[in-house]
């Protein structure tokens, strides 16, 4: 209950005193004139009789001239429902027309209008449930509620429950009224059917209720001014159970603007406000809180709303703290920020912040939850923790430093270890803000990564001076600085841009002439190296094996893959040779892109001798001594030139082309042929054009266009880029254990056997491969790490592609079978969206397949 | 001023058809040539081409050096009237009026070097010509005939014609020098060599040469530098396949022109501005930058 600020007891003794005196000898008469009036309604056909009857009756509604009559309050409280139910029993379009010129009408509805509006709604509500079908009655009431809603009487009905009320049977007459209101779009959809009318579809009448209770809570602060006391309790629970009903969007849209503007000057309304959320039943808390915090636009607001709820209330302690923060993740960051700004806002939430914070940290840190948690889960958590950091002071944050640190390397190490490239990313962005706060004088440790959408974001959510601070207060001055700025600076550039032009005039025609002259750009203007470039394959190899010469050994690793296209057959006769030195070549020099070219050289020395060189770096994947990163470029390298042996078309195009990155200087007759090359095409057209409308053919049909054709080169070789990659993958190595620690190659192992079984589509050794490659992926299936299970997915989508049909369905049905099942269970299950999407992707490929077998079996 | 420089221009266009090196280059102005301007190049195979600018085609070839290089082109005020120096050790006067090629006379020379002649032009029919004697290099001149020379060496050396005699004498390079220009207006002249610094001299009333600025080039090797005309800007010819453009009051770089697949042997304005190169991938482009006010 909430008191007034003045205090007058005797407000309620005043209200209280009828309800206590029993027999009265006016009541029995309101009693035998109600008594009377029902039965002339009941029973008479005489217009004026039923007029005159309803006139006496409405007197004891009040709104006439008449004085408070005592009789009044047992009117209302006593026989008001069963007047207004015995009207609605009258209600026939005959009983109606009694009186042509709609006076009965009038004030038949004036009853239920004027009357107490939670008998009148109840009754109101009750007929319509009760009157069935279609029908003349249904709509007349459900057309009077509309007006009843319009009308504002909800309103009223919620405000009259906000009075002291001391009927014994008050509590289940609320519940009943609540259950009534807050479901009335449901039992008139329910009654009504097809006729329902608009105002009660949901997604009107929530955002009215929502109206309806700010008007409610006007007239409480009135109230309180005016020294009534009230109790808000019926309104938090019709907030409350609107909310659980999943209408919060509807409502709080409506209610949370206003009160952000009532708010702000009123510490009345703050408390009334405050007191509403603190009433919401504890069932309806997480709904609403949730609702609430969505809807506040900013921290300060949210905290004018809910006051220190989170201190006293152990609820909405557990709803604010845990449950949004480490039980859900859709929420929005803005949401994220107010709900964390909240925290911050005032002093006695901050200790919770700073719980939160380590709490937060602790999640972030367990390695579990890094590979268990999704990755939508992951960023959700960082972000609170960045947004909570941008929060705390620096004498907060050194008190806890010690606890933070031991998280933030906890978390750091199992991320970094991650073998998804945006967890690595959280990991680094993270780690990097919390080492900047704790340490914000010592060295920034600095992580590289790609500067992506992602990080910007959370990178702007970690720099102090939180969003708070610049709300809509200091947003205006600001902005009307840059308003006013500008102008002043523009007509300063042109004063400057004009000054080379005025100055010509007076000063000496000598020093104008720099102004003339525009410099080009010159950043092509490098040394040149052509004279130290390799010209044969075998000097390439000993330059990069011998050279101390670095300029020559750079030139050599520039022009390799050139050299390896143009001259095939003396690649071969090193192939392995320069594929062993290639692959041990180590970046001696700072020279750009010098993994790529390296990568290059590699693939053109595969593509040439593919079964040599791909039987020696298969080999070398499960070799004693690699780094995990050449174990890796030898499957980019074999993925590489597979794609290129598998299509020819592109193997002509790169031998042409010659080393890329050598530019115009080495290769003089193709700097000159390549404007031509791509000019050809045109001319050709051209000419063609004009041959073709010049041509008679006398031959039917359109001219075909042939399609170059070519063998499949990688049919020959696929055997060799595959099989050894799958023998050993089981036996640990002491430096290389690709079921242990090693898991990230284990991933690229399973993307690169995918795209290998991709790539050798139409091939003979199809089968056997997808043959092979499903038993490994059975072997694996349940590996903890995403990653490869987005490459064991995507390696049985490859299978389903490149095997042919019947092939598939005579030789493996047992496995397809198998996968099925496992697919399912992923495509349901698994915690990353990536691994779904693929396992949907799978099995909608065995559709198709359990498609094509009905259809070959069918005719 | 992120990316304040626009890209380098491409050329205006690019003439083929010399079948070797082009060697040198020389513009015909147009007050001289039959109406239309043209362009005379010398090539390493000997033959002289004759160019329109106006249909970019050939219009003669001169073969007069039995197959050795051209060296040096250059026509006399007098118009119809070309010089040419071979490595046949040779300088032949072409007669081009009226639709004639014929030698009208020949100089025995006796430099196997790169050294190239010079002419000045004293009066309509009176002109001196500096040839290449052993151990020489090039040249310019005033009122009283100076004339300026590039040894191999690296030094500049100004001789006075009629007195015989050394004026004065800097060592500015390191390498021979391989081209230079004067410019009598601003009494400075640029020369280039075989090393990586452009020089820039100046000459003084005293007659005598004085260093006055020095301009480190990315890649070392200068074919040929010359002057526009409106003694605005100067293009170097580079070994490294560029042409660079300079702006010649402040050796401010300008440009850097790579079109050129093979080392650039010479550079030649045209009095409207208009700027040509010729390589040794065989190409002569012609570009068109800062026209000329």
């Amino acid at each position: 209950m909430l008191r007034s600020p003045a205090r007058r007891p005797s407000a309620d003794s005043s209200r209280a005193s009828p309800l206590s005196c029993k027999m009265d000898p006016a009541l029995s008469a309101v009693r035998l004139t109600v008594q009377e009036a029902i039965h002339t309604l009941s029973s008479s056909e005489d217009v004026g009789h039923i007029l005159s009857t309803l006139g006496t009756l409405k007197r004891y509604l009040g709104g006439t001239e008449d004085p408070a009559l005592p009789e009044k309050e047992e009117f209302t409280t006593i026989h008001f429902s069963a007047i207004l139910r015995c009207l609605v029993s009258k209600l026939s379009p005959g009983w109606l027309e009694l009186s042509p010129d709609g006076q009965l009408e009038q004030l038949w509805e004036s009853f239920f209008l004027d009357g107490p509006p939670d008998q009148a709604f109840l009754v109101l509500m009750e007929a319509i449930e009760s009157t069935a079908g279609p029908s003349f009655r249904l709509m007349k009431m459900a057309r009077l509620l509309e007006i009843f809603l319009s009308k504002g009487r909800v309103a009223a009905l919620m405000e009259e429950q906000c009075r002291p009320q001391t009927k014994p049977s008050f509590p289940l007459f609320q519940e009943t009224l609540l259950s009534k209101v807050v479901g009335l779009p449901d039992r008139l959809g329910n009654s009504l059917q097809q006729d329902n009318l608009t105002q009660f579809l949901p997604q009107n009448y929530f955002p009215l209720l929502g109206q309806e209770v700010v008007e409610v809570l006007k007239a409480v602060v009135n109230f309180l001014q005016g020294g009534l006391d009230c109790s808000v309790s019926f309104v938090s629970r019709v907030l409350g159970k609107v909310c659980i009903q999943g209408r919060k969007k509807e409502i709080l849209g409506v209610l949370v603007p206003q009160l952000t503007v009532l708010t702000q000057d009123s510490c009345l309304w703050q408390r009334v406000c405050w007191r509403l959320v603190e009433q919401v039943p504890d069932r309806a808390v997480e709904a609403v809180l949730t609702g609430l915090v969505e809807a506040a636009p900013r921290p300060e607001v949210l905290s004018r709303l809910l006051g220190n709820l989170v201190v006293k209330n152990k609820k909405a302690q557990f709803v604010m703290t845990r449950k949004l923060l480490f039980l859900q993740y859709q929420h929005t960051t803005p949401m994220l920020q107010s709900l964390l700004g909240y925290l911050a806002v005032d002093s006695q939430r901050r200790p919770l912040l700073i719980q939160v914070l380590k709490e937060l940290l602790e999640t972030w840190g367990n390695s579990s939850a890094v590979r268990h948690a999704p990755l939508e889960q992951q960023c959700y958590i960082s972000k609170a923790i960045l947004v909570c950091l941008a929060h705390l002071g620096e004498p907060e944050l050194q008190d806890i430093q010690d606890e933070l640190l031991a998280s933030m390397m906890a978390g750091v190490k199992c991320r970094l270890d991650s073998s998804l490239p945006p967890v690595r990313r959280l990991g680094m962005i993270v780690a990097e803000v919390i080492s900047s706060r704790i340490h914000p004088e010592g060295p920034p440790l600095k992580f590289q990564y790609e500067d992506d959408e992602m990080s910007r974001e959370m990178l702007a959510l970690a720099t102090p001076g939180p969003a708070g601070a610049c709300s809509s207060e200091t947003g205006g001055p600001s902005l009307a600085s840059v308003v006013t700025e500008t102008p002043v600076e523009t007509p300063e550039k042109t004063v400057d841009s004009d000054v080379p032009s005025v100055q010509p005039q007076g000063s000496d025609s000598e020093l104008d002439s720099d102004d003339e002259f525009i410099p080009y750009d010159m950043s092509g203007d490098k040394e040149l190296k052509s004279s130290k470039e390799p010209r044969y394959i075998r000097d390439c190899l000993e330059a990069l094996t011998t050279s101390e010469d670095m300029e020559r050994w750079e030139a050599a690793l520039n022009v390799l893959e050139g050299l390896v296209y143009r001259s095939p057959e003396a690649t071969r006769e090193v192939s392995v040779e320069l594929a062993k030195v290639l692959l041990h070549l180590e970046e001696k020099t700072c020279m750009a892109e010098f993994e790529q070219l390296r990568q290059r050289a590699l693939v053109a020395v595969t593509v040439t001798d593919p079964e040599q060189v791909a039987k020696y770096l298969t080999t070398q994947f499960y070799g004693l001594n690699y780094s995990l990163r050449q174990r890796m470029d030898i499957l980019d390298v074999l993925v590489l030139a597979a794609q290129a042996l598998s299509r020819p078309r592109s193997l002509q195009r790169l031998s042409q082309h010659g080393p890329p990155g050598s530019g115009t200087l080495c290769a003089p007759a193709l700097a000159s042929s390549q404007p031509g090359n791509a000019a050809t095409p045109d001319w050709q057209v051209v000419v063609e054009e004009r041959i073709k409308s010049k041509t008679r053919r006398f031959s039917k049909g359109c001219p075909r266009r042939e399609l170059t054709g070519g063998p499949n080169e990688f049919n020959s070789v696929a055997g060799y880029f595959f099989f050894p990659l799958l023998q050993h993958f089981d036996r640990p190595l002491v430096t290389f254990d690709l079921l242990g620690d090693d898991q990230l190659v284990l991933g690229r192992l399973a993307h690169t056997l995918a795209s290998l079984m991709y790539l050798a589509v139409n091939t003979t050794v199809a089968v056997p491969m997808g043959k092979a490659l499903l038993e490994f992926v059975w072997a694996l299936r349940f590996h903890v790490d995403t990653y490869v299970r987005r490459g064991l997915l995507s390696a049985v989508s490859s299978v389903l592609l490149s095997v042919p049909t019947e092939r598939l369905l005579g030789d493996l049905p047992d496995e397809l079978l198998e996968a099925r099942s496992w697919l399912a269970d992923v495509a349901e299950k698994d915690v990353d969206e990536d691994c779904r999407e693929l396992a949907m992707r799978a099995l909608l490929l065995l559709e198709r397949l359990r498609d094509k077998l009905l259809s070959i079996s069918s005719p | 001023m992120a990316a304040p420089f626009p890209p380098p221009p491409g050329p205006r266009f690019v003439l083929r058809g010399t079948q070797s090196p082009v060697n040198t280059l020389h513009f015909c102005p147009a007050s001289q040539a039959l109406g239309n301007p043209l362009l005379f190049s010398g090539s390493q195979s000997g033959l002289v081409h004759i160019w329109s600018l106006q249909t970019r085609r050939t219009v003669a070839a001169l073969n007069g050096h039995k197959g050795q290089g051209v060296t040096w082109l250059k026509t006399l005020p007098q118009g119809h009237q070309l010089l040419s120096q071979g490595r046949d050790l040779r300088l032949c006067l072409w007669d081009l009026a009226e639709g004639r090629n014929t030698i009208m006379d020949t100089v025995q020379l006796d430099s196997v070097g790169f050294c190239k002649s010079s002419v000045l032009a004293r009066g309509q029919l009176c002109w001196m010509l500096a040839v290449p004697g052993k151990g020489s290099d090039e040249t310019n001149s005033s009122p009283r005939p100076l004339l300026l020379a590039g040894y191999e060496d690296g030094s500049v050396t100004l001789w006075d014609i009629l007195e015989r005699k050394v004026c004065s004498r800097i060592a500015c390079h390191e390498e021979p020098v391989m081209g230079l220009d004067f410019d009598s207006q601003k009494a400075k002249g640029v020369s280039g060599s075989a090393g990586k610094v452009l020089a820039v001299w100046s000459l003084d009333g005293q007659q005598s040469l004085q260093v006055y600025k020095t301009h480190e080039l990315t890649n070392p090797g200068i074919a040929e530098v010359t002057i526009r005309p409106d003694h605005k800007i100067l293009a170097t010819a580079g070994w490294d396949h560029r042409i660079r453009v300079f702006h010649w009051r402040t050796m401010k770089p300008l440009a850097v022109l790579a079109f050129h697949s093979a080392s650039v042997y010479c550079v030649a304005f045209a009095t409207d501005g208009l700027l040509a190169a010729g390589s040794k991938d065989q190409r002569i482009s012609i570009w068109s930058l800062y026209p000329c006010s």
